[in-house]
């Protein structure tokens, strides 16, 4: 599904992504863990397409078409998801409108209608029922005053809204209580299908106790240095990362 | 030293005139230029009534002695004014004979605006049908209207019907000299609405001049006047969120609006004059003069705007809170984009005991456009214990634009409070890839940043205009980005 070559990214002249390579196929979930600043956030990012970072070589491929390419809109319409590790706020547009906008402007990418109106509060209603958001959330701003959990709950919210082929999520479980952890794993495995994919960026192993990975990578210093099972992650929680500098 | 506004009213209804100047002419349009003949010949066009004749006649000898006002962060070329023609009278547009021979250009904006054909057929003076429905919903809509009392004609009308209320009010709230343009106003206007609301009376309807019969052609000077007498209420929707263009260049309107004693006036407008093309060549010069008086204890006038169009705005809505209790409400959306440039806020006079003033203000810059804010809150000394809240926030696209907040405040008393608040933002790369990740372009990305930034103020809007200047505000900064 996700198909990425020897891929190098540099921002400001500075190189951060130093020759990635990863395959993700369809029903696998991949966890990516790693000291802070070794570049997970940007490979997300630029999975999605932000244009600070420059592409010095290497490909992209999803489902079969060139990613590189494409606008960042596209992308997610070709069902790219990314959970930002920090969220946005936007004041003064409820989570209820934007939703609206990007569900109708995907299915427009799909040469689909727009969602008739009583479908899309029904599934606004079966999504928040099954994330346990507070109705009143769904009224306010994007993500405006929101806590660091529930702007994390509301990542996943949208995820499960827009029903991406691939959704990476940085980064998702820091910042929420034990019982919201439950909850958002709960949600993505609910989510999970044959046909679909998640990368999961995390620090904790606690997640994947949760969120069963299939593959587990160690990014250092702008490369994936090792990939393993599950039990790579419980080594890692064990050792520390010296474990891999060694 | 501060003027009494009874002196005011004074100062415009004292001398008595004669009624039933008559004189048929035969032409069909005043010569160019301004002069006491070009006002004496649109007096007796309309059929006037000597007292307007030596109204329009005062505020020309006062405008004379008048110079154009400069404060204004605007810049344009002169205007000449003997280059103008004052009257010409109403023309029947030409009419079209279907939509195929209209601006394509224009189609396409109705098209985004959700206009529905036999709107966009009317909008565009294309002919429609005999029987369409919109006639009988006005032929109701007048009936429910003047069961209640409700007088909401033409201004020209108001003259010919109620030439009393016309005279006991107009000039009231802007005096003839308030300012160049109000003067020029005064002395030439061509038409505009007239509404008055009986005692205790609460108008059903929101009342829009889109209803009115005899909407067209009000031209460049227009002039309206809504009275809300004791312990009624009404909301007043002008303007269309249709682009309108006019070959006028130079329009100079003037809006009074009376609250009486416990009295509401709700007043909403969408303006969307043609503002230039991309470079800033033609567009309208808008000039506006809006000012309403609460005069009754208990009484509140409420403006509501979103600004889109013109080349030059120059306008600061008004309220005078001149009863006890009484209430003033501004709230503002402006947008500028490409070579625009708006000078827009408002004035808040307290005069009565406990007065409360509020004002929302939104500029939205894009382009190489410039946006200011200009506002006066006065606190007199006899407006003890009054209180005004002010919020001016600019939002910026692109570094080519300006925003400027000029607030004045002026307290000559201690038990008032008046708290200003104003920020600057700019839409930041952030958020515009958190839309573009969830599939949502840059274009309509940026259409939702900017309603959601002018939320506020577009909740106060009547509905059915809150929905149409919410795509008028995605529209008007169609390729400010990228
Ligand atoms: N916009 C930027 N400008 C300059 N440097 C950047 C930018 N974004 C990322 N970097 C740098 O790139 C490196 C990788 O950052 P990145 O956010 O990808 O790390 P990370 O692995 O996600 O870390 P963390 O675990 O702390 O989230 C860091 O050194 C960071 O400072
Ligand atoms: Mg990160």
């Amino acid at each position: 599904m996700l198909s990425i070559k020897n891929l190098r990214v540099s921002i400001n002249g500075k190189e951060i992504l130093k020759g990635i390579n990863l395959e993700v196929k369809p029903g696998e979930v991949h966890a990516i863990m790693g000291p802070n600043g070794t570049g997970k956030s940007t490979l997300a990012s630029v999975i999605a397409g932000r244009d600070i970072f420059d592409v010095e070589e290497g490909e992209i491929q999803f489902r079969g078409k060139d990613l590189l390419d494409m606008s960042v809109e596209d992308r997610a319409s070709e069902g790219i998801f990314l959970g930002f590790q920090y969220p946005v706020e936007i004041p003064g547009v409820s989570i209820t409108n934007f939703m609206r906008t990007a569900v109708n402007e995907q299915r427009k990418y799909r040469g689909l209608d727009p969602m008739p109106a009583n479908e899309f509060l029904a599934k606004m209603e079966e999504k928040k029922q099954m994330l346990e958001i507070h109705a009143k959330l769904a009224n306010r701003s994007v993500n405006e005053g929101f806590s660091g959990g529930e702007k994390k709950k509301n990542e996943i919210f949208q995820m499960a809204m827009l029903d991406p082929s691939l959704a990476i999520l940085d980064e998702t479980d820091s910042g929420l209580d034990i019982d919201a952890l439950k909850i958002v794993a709960n949600g993505v495995n609910k989510l999970r299908r044959p046909d679909n994919a998640f990368v999961v960026i995390t620090h904790y192993q606690r997640l994947l106790e949760y969120i069963v990975p299939d593959i587990v990578h160690v990014l250092f210093d702008g490369r994936i240095v090792r990939s393993g099972g599950k039990e790579l992650a419980i080594e890692l929680e064990e050792k520390g990362y010296e474990w891999i500098r060694a | 030293m501060e003027k009494d506004p009874n002196n005011i009213l004074e100062e415009v209804t004292q001398s008595e005139y004669k009624y039933g100047f008559y004189t048929d002419i035969e032409m069909e349009t005043a010569p160019k230029g301004l002069s006491e003949d070009t006002i004496r010949f649109i007096s007796a066009k309309k059929n006037e009534p000597e007292w307007l004749l030596q109204f329009r006649l005062e505020a020309y000898r006062k405008w004379l002695g008048m110079t154009e006002p400069t404060w204004a962060h605007l810049h344009h070329p002169p205007i000449n004014y003997q280059d103008i023609i004052y009257y010409a009278a109403p023309k029947k547009k030409k009419e079209l004979a279907s939509l195929d021979e209209v601006d394509p250009e224009l189609i396409e904006t109705f098209n985004k605006l959700g206009i529905s054909l036999e709107e966009q057929k009317r909008l565009s003076g294309v002919a429609v049908d005999a029987v369409i429905d919109s006639v009988s919903v006005k032929t109701t809509f007048s009936e429910t209207l003047e069961k209640q009392g409700i007088i909401f004609c033409s201004f020209s009308e108001a003259v010919q019907k109620v030439p009393e209320l016309v005279k006991q009010y107009l000039g009231t709230v802007v005096p003839a000299d308030d300012n160049y343009f109000a003067a020029l106003n005064s002395a030439v206007f061509s038409d505009g609405s007239f509404c008055y609301i009986p005692k205790g009376v609460r108008c059903p309807i929101e009342l829009s001049t889109y209803f009115r019969i005899n909407a067209a052609n009000t031209g460049q000077f227009e002039r309206t006047l809504i009275i809300g007498d004791e312990n009624s209420y009404v909301s007043y929707m002008e303007g269309c969120t249709a682009p309108m263009r006019d070959e006028n260049q130079l329009h100079a309107a003037i809006v009074e609006i009376i609250a009486l004693k416990d009295a509401e006036v709700k007043y909403s407008t969408v303006q969307n004059w043609y503002p230039g093309n991309k470079k800033g060549e033609g567009g309208i010069y808008n000039f506006v003069t809006k000012r309403g008086i609460c005069k009754g204890n208990n009484s509140k006038i409420s403006w509501t705007q979103v600004e889109t169009g013109s080349a030059i705005t120059w306008k600061y809505p008004s309220v005078v809170l001149m009863g006890d209790h009484s209430v003033g409400e501004f709230y503002s959306v402006a947008v500028t984009n490409n070579y625009q440039q708006a000078d827009t806020g408002s004035k808040m006079i307290h005069l009565g005991k406990n007065t409360k003033s509020t004002i929302i203000s939104k500029g939205i810059s894009a382009g190489h456009s410039s946006n200011s804010y200009r506002g006066l809150v006065k606190m007199t000394k006899r407006a003890e214990n009054s209180r005004n809240f002010s919020q001016c926030d600019s939002l910026l696209l692109g570094d080519k634009c300006g925003a400027h907040t000029f607030p004045y405040i002026k307290t000559e008393n201690k038990t008032s409070i008046v708290e200003h608040e104003a920020t600057t933002s700019k839409i930041s790369d952030d958020q515009l890839f958190y839309c573009n990740q969830r599939g949502i372009g840059t274009e309509s990305a940026i259409g939702l940043i900017v309603n959601g930034y002018a939320r506020e103020v577009l909740k106060q809007l009547p509905m059915e205009f809150a929905v149409e200047a919410q795509k008028l505000l995605s529209i008007s900064l169609e390729g400010s980005v990228g």
